[in-house]
């Protein structure tokens, strides 16, 4: 094994040291998503100015925009640990690939009813045929697909290695969706915020965003590791640490 | 034994044609499939010419598209019934090009009799004449295209129970800028603009896709099959 990779590297792909590892983090991040998400929304909802051209019909966007960017997070997420399940035949690959899928449909659904619901009023209709929207659907079938060949197995390894290849295939998507206002030109805006150079937001307006953002990135991670911790737990039993949980938690 | 690659790869292909011609019925049930389907448009929507003719290039597309799903799940159904997909696996002959093989056979007996017989389904929905050059080299370029993305999909569920509906659920992301450009061809010549564009798109996707998809579907197949 290459020597610039730390041991404690190592050490988290192993079940047992992982479940410990997801169990002491879980609360902070879920604590760390309710606080930022309290802020956010408190800033967004409440302090943020209006628009002057939507009003206050803007303010979805606070759920809409770091949803979006959540759904595309966590598909890039499953198809890097889909590809070191496939490469190296980590267990613990297999169960981050598999578990963030759920959590990214959500996501991507999430992502396509606010939008929806935001089109209404400012474009005047539920949906339309536009490139990043009909991307973003497809994004949402990629999920489903994943999850769906997952269960067909019978076997949970062989159908998350499966899984994990298709959602490898599938990766070629997310570049579509997050360029797709560049490339065609249709009624979905482009960007307003951007990570280099300056965004054309107001300051205002921005942090909340932000704040929204980084609530939804906790609650990603501190879902993934209590479903995570799920995961390994039936995929585990019968090994002895298990064991030992098991009757921990019947003694209680 | 090891034979030489191209004597091979032609006892594959003939022997996947042969069984296909064994059961020659099966071979009737796409394209009839497609002409039932067809036909079943103008009842739904009128015989309003205009209305028609609009659609006519995008309706074959779709029919044929669905055809083909029809037709994908039996790609390796029977080989793996009968073990002699996990023999190929086994064999010294590299796997991708004997699957490559598979998949050509498979695309000569299902799709070329759905490229036939879609003159036909377009003078049905009353396709103008100078559009049908472009329908057809869209229909030549986009089917081996569906059928090597497909066989990469049903690679990945030969090893579970059913895989009808989960194969149309995988399919339809992968498939949807071929429709885009297929039926963009088609569109462009019914309105008299210059469809090479579109084509050209295609014909890079499927050159993509036939060095590619091989590759992709064996190891499919090797992760389907390892148990």
């Amino acid at each position: 094994m290459a020597k610039w990779i730390p041991l404690w590297l190592h050490k988290l792909g192993s079940p047992p040291t992982f479940y410990r590892f997801a169990g002491a983090v879980r609360p902070w991040a879920m604590g760390l998503a309710l606080l930022f998400g309290v802020i956010g929304l408190y800033g967004g909802l409440v302090l943020a100015p209006p628009d002057y051209q939507q009003g206050d019909a803007y303010r979805i966007i606070f759920i809409h925009v770091p949803s979006a960017w959540m759904s595309m997070f966590v598909y890039a997420v499953m198809g890097v640990s889909g590809f070191i399940a496939l490469v190296w035949r980590l267990k613990l690959a297999e169960v981050v690939a598999m578990e963030s899928a759920p959590i990214g449909a959500a996501f991507a659904f999430i992502t396509l009813a606010t939008g929806s619901l935001w089109g209404k009023p400012m474009w005047g209709t539920w949906w339309t045929w536009d490139a990043r929207l009909t991307s973003e659907l497809v994004l949402l079938f990629l999920y489903l697909g994943v999850i769906g060949l997952y269960h067909a197995f019978e076997d949970r390894r062989q159908g998350a290695r499966a899984a994990s290849f298709l959602a490898i295939i599938g990766v070629i998507n997310v570049p579509i969706v997050h360029y797709s206002v560049v490339w065609w030109n249709t009624l979905h805006q482009g960007s307003t915020v951007s990570i280099f150079g300056h965004s054309k937001m107001p300051w205002e307006m921005l942090w909340p965003l932000l704040a929204m953002t980084l609530a939804t990135k906790c609650y990603y991670a501190a879902s993934l590791c209590r479903r995570a911790r799920t995961d390994i737990l039936a995929l585990e039993s019968g090994k002895d640490w298990v064991r030992e949980i098991a009757q921990a938690e019947a003694a209680r | 034994m090891n034979a030489p690659l191209p004597r091979a790869c032609a006892a594959m292909l003939r022997r996947d044609l042969m069984l296909a011609w064994r059961r020659r019925g099966d071979l009737a049930m796409p394209v009839l499939y497609a002409v039932i389907v067809v036909v079943l448009f103008p009842f739904a929507l009128g015989p309003d010419l205009a209305l028609l003719q609009r659609i006519a290039g995008g309706v074959v597309l779709v029919t044929v598209l669905l055809a083909m799903l029809l037709a994908l799940d039996a790609m390796f159904a029977s080989d793996i019934e009968d073990g002699s997909l996990e023999q190929l696996v086994l064999a010294p002959q590299p796997l991708a090009l004997m699957l490559g093989m598979k998949i050509l056979a498979h695309w000569i007996t299902t799709a070329l009799p759905l490229i036939v017989i879609a003159p036909l389904l377009a003078g049905m929905l009353h396709l103008p004449a100078a559009a049908m050059p472009a329908l057809l080299l869209a229909l030549l370029l986009a089917t081996p295209l569906l059928s090597l993305l497909g066989a990469v999909l049903v690679a990945l569920t030969a090893g579970t129970r059913r895989s009808g509906m989960l194969l149309a659920l995988m399919l339809l992301p992968l498939c949807v800028p071929v429709v885009i450009f297929a039926a963009g061809a088609v569109t462009a010549a019914q309105e008299g603009l210059p469809w090479f564009a579109p084509v050209a798109w295609l014909t890079a996707a499927l050159i993509l896709a036939v060095v590619l998809a091989p590759l992709a579907c064996a190891a499919a197949l090797r992760i389907a099959l390892d148990s």
